[in-house]
């Protein structure tokens, strides 16, 4: 063993117990909550907990009125609705996301004048800051009645009634709000990605008389496309995990989105994996319930998990350029 | 913005042309650019930038000016005197005291579990980081802190604080069950959103340190340990007090833990035992929550009391960020802070 001085190992000694103790602590959140989650894939066949089936919101009244014997809960949930909605509201958010945020922080590195610059920033900034409860209020108390009144008409009411009521809460407030919220974020990674691309690249190519826009779209955004790439896909986990907002503008009911329905489907209500988990929080005191939403919770953790990896694998392609990661 | 690259219309400076200086709006040389003489698609993705600007900034005014219009219209100040109370009507309901000694209380603790931890993690991390594969361990560990949802950080607190050797931070039901909800285990959940933050931006202020300042204080004699306590942290200060300030904004803002780990219950509800003490292991409840139950989803429905205390929770949010502003005016890279050198690592050209 070699020697090091003592002040000095104590200090790096104490440093990386604490870090390591971090380090157990997600450890633990990993396999607490799996271990936790597992009678709940166990008893619906593990894959078949993904699979699509019958009413959510009436499998968990199930679950919620179970018997107390631990003998005889019940577990069943077929949980596609819940996944298949937050599919669709977080793909949407993302999708117009990335393309508002490309344009806006071209807009901002090349385009604003002097003065918008100056204005951008803080309003990106504040736009981060803005607690998902206010994003939620505003989206429920005025946006869900704005569109209740204004975008759906009663004819359409009328074409669905039979399986969902529409009162303006659904796939289009909800995508919308999820959308402005993970915007910052994709803005500031795109934003500093666009700016840290070598001045002599664009420059290059304005000096072969190659427009401004052309330089930024041909020359900018495609050097920067592994950063961009990047933010979409840490937006997509901020998205995966929200659960507040979606709870309030999602609607009331747990409901597979039917995109059969045409332009209804923006109308129907949405309840994904997160929100869920908050709608149901009064009942953690049933057994099986809580074992269910910790299987929910896993499921989300989990997605989270892996877009990291993803977002990892997307730089890949870097190396090959010779740039060191 | 400082460290803003040149603009592609105006030269770079050089020994062969001096740069105009910034005051000159002589910027007519981009004449042999104008936007008229483009093809058609590049003006309308022109103008498709523009109108993204402009749709950023009328969202955040909008908001602003909703949560305003709103909040002024419904905020008197003895709301924010009054203790809450459990009222059919809107006008028994009380004010939102409590929610704000909540919040306050829940940041307090959230910031001083994580400054701490977040300070010596990254210093290990920058400064020692041996074994190598453990740093990296741990750094994928607070990267997954980072993505991992509050609601999912609440439930994980919740099994932790449930345990019956940890009934001392919280309430014991008659029956012997540990309830485990309380300030204590909120506020321990909550240093986990702010512990990324702070992190982050500490290793960036250590990074951003020359190694001339670290040789300079070997060559004085100093230890490692040292020269971190007395050279490197003084100097990152800011660095540090822009992470902790984006973390508190985030504790400030998360409803997902107080709603599960807190109770959510109207009062500041002691716990019994010592004065502090009981406070800290007993429930409450934070603006957010507040929100989030007077909102129509949750079982106040006073909307016009929602809108009060949200217009309280954002001037809150908002202080906070015009001081993270301050903090890093003249940072060189845009919005340094919400884009911490985890995100920076995607920008490997730079290095």
């Amino acid at each position: 063993m070699r020697r090091i001085p003592s002040a000095e190992g104590r200090a790096e000694l104490a440093l990386g117990a604490v870090a390591v103790a971090v380090l157990g602590f997600v450890v633990a959140m990993l396999v607490t909550v799996f271990v936790k989650a597992w009678p709940s894939f166990s008893h619906n066949g593990y894959i078949k907990w993904f699979f699509p089936g019958g009413d959510v919101d009436q499998q968990i009244k199930a679950i919620v009125n179970s018997p107390p014997d631990p003998a005889h809960y019940v577990y069943r949930l077929r949980a596609w609705p819940l996944l298949w909605d937050t599919l669709l509201t977080t793909g949407i958010a993302v999708v117009l996301g990335l393309v508002l945020s490309l344009l806006s922080a071209i807009f901002i590195v090349e385009f604003a004048p002097a003065a918008m610059r100056r204005i951008l920033e803080p309003v990106v900034r504040l736009l981060a800051a803005v607690p998902s409860v206010i994003f939620g209020l505003i989206g429920i108390l005025l946006v869900v009645p704005w569109i209740n009144q204004h975008l759906i008409s009663q004819g359409r009411k009328l074409s669905v009634s039979y399986v969902v009521q529409l009162n303006g809460a659904g796939l289009l407030v909800a995508s919308l709000i999820l959308m402005v919220m993970i915007l910052p974020i994709m803005v500031a990674i795109t934003v500093n990605a666009l700016s840290a691309v070598p001045s002599s690249w664009t420059e290059g190519s304005a000096a072969l008389g190659v427009n401004r826009w052309r330089t930024m779209w041909r020359v900018s955004v495609r050097t920067a496309r592994p950063a961009i790439i990047a933010g979409a896909v840490l937006a997509t986990a901020r998205a995966l995990g929200e659960a507040i907002m979606l709870a309030l503008v999602g609607g009331s009911r747990t409901f597979p989105v039917n995109l059969l329905d045409g332009r209804t489907a923006l109308f129907e209500p949405v309840r994904p994996l997160a929100a869920t988990i908050i709608t149901y929080k009064d009942n953690l005191t049933v057994v099986p319930l809580s074992q269910t939403l910790y299987a929910m919770a896993a499921v989300v953790l989990v997605s989270t998990a892996a877009l990291s990896l993803a977002a990892w694998s997307v730089k890949q392609p870097l190396k090959r350029y010779g740039i060191r990661t | 913005m400082a460290g803003a690259p040149p603009r592609l219309g105006s030269a770079p400076p050089t020994a062969f042309s001096p740069a105009p200086s910034p005051g000159v709006r002589g910027q007519k040389k981009r004449g042999q650019d104008s936007i008229s003489s483009w093809p058609l698609a590049d003006r309308v993705g022109y103008l498709l930038c523009w109108a993204a600007g402009l749709l950023l900034c009328a969202l955040a005014a909008a908001i602003v000016l909703v949560m305003l219009v709103k909040g002024i219209s419904y905020l008197r100040p003895g709301l924010l005197l009054e203790h809450p109370s459990a009222s059919q009507s809107q006008s028994g309901s009380g004010g939102f005291l409590d929610p704000i000694e909540g919040t306050l209380l829940l940041t307090a603790i959230g910031i001083a579990l994580a400054a701490p931890i977040g300070v010596a993690v990254a210093v290990w991390l920058s400064e020692y980081r041996r074994p190598a594969a453990l740093a990296r361990a741990v750094e994928s560990g607070i990267e997954m802190i980072a993505g991992a949802p509050s609601v999912v950080l609440a439930f994980f607190g919740l099994l932790i604080f449930a345990r019956p050797a940890l009934a001392f931070l919280s309430q014991t039901s008659a029956g012997g069950a540990v309830y485990g909800r309380s300030f204590f285990a909120a506020g321990a959940m909550m240093s986990l959103l702010a512990l990324p933050l702070v992190v982050g931006a500490t290793r960036e202020g250590l990074a951003q340190i020359p190694a001339h300042m670290r040789e300079a204080s070997y060559a004085l004699g100093k230890t490692r340990a040292t020269t971190i306590r007395r050279v490197l942290l003084p100097s990152i200060r800011p660095s540090i007090a822009s992470g902790t300030t984006l973390g508190m904004g985030r504790i400030i803002g998360d409803t997902a833990i107080v709603v599960i780990l807190l109770g959510a219950s109207l009062h500041l509800e002691g716990a019994g035992g010592l004065a502090g003490l009981s406070t800290l292991r007993g429930t409450g409840s934070t603006l957010t929550s507040y929100v989030f139950e007077n909102s129509p989803a949750g079982e106040g429905n006073a909307p016009e009391k929602a809108y009060a205390a949200a217009f309280v929770l954002l001037m809150m949010v908002l202080a906070l960020n015009m001081v993270v502003t301050r903090l890093s005016s003249g940072k060189p890279r845009w919005m340094a802070g919400l884009t911490g050198p985890m995100l920076w690592r995607w920008m490997p050209w730079t290095r």
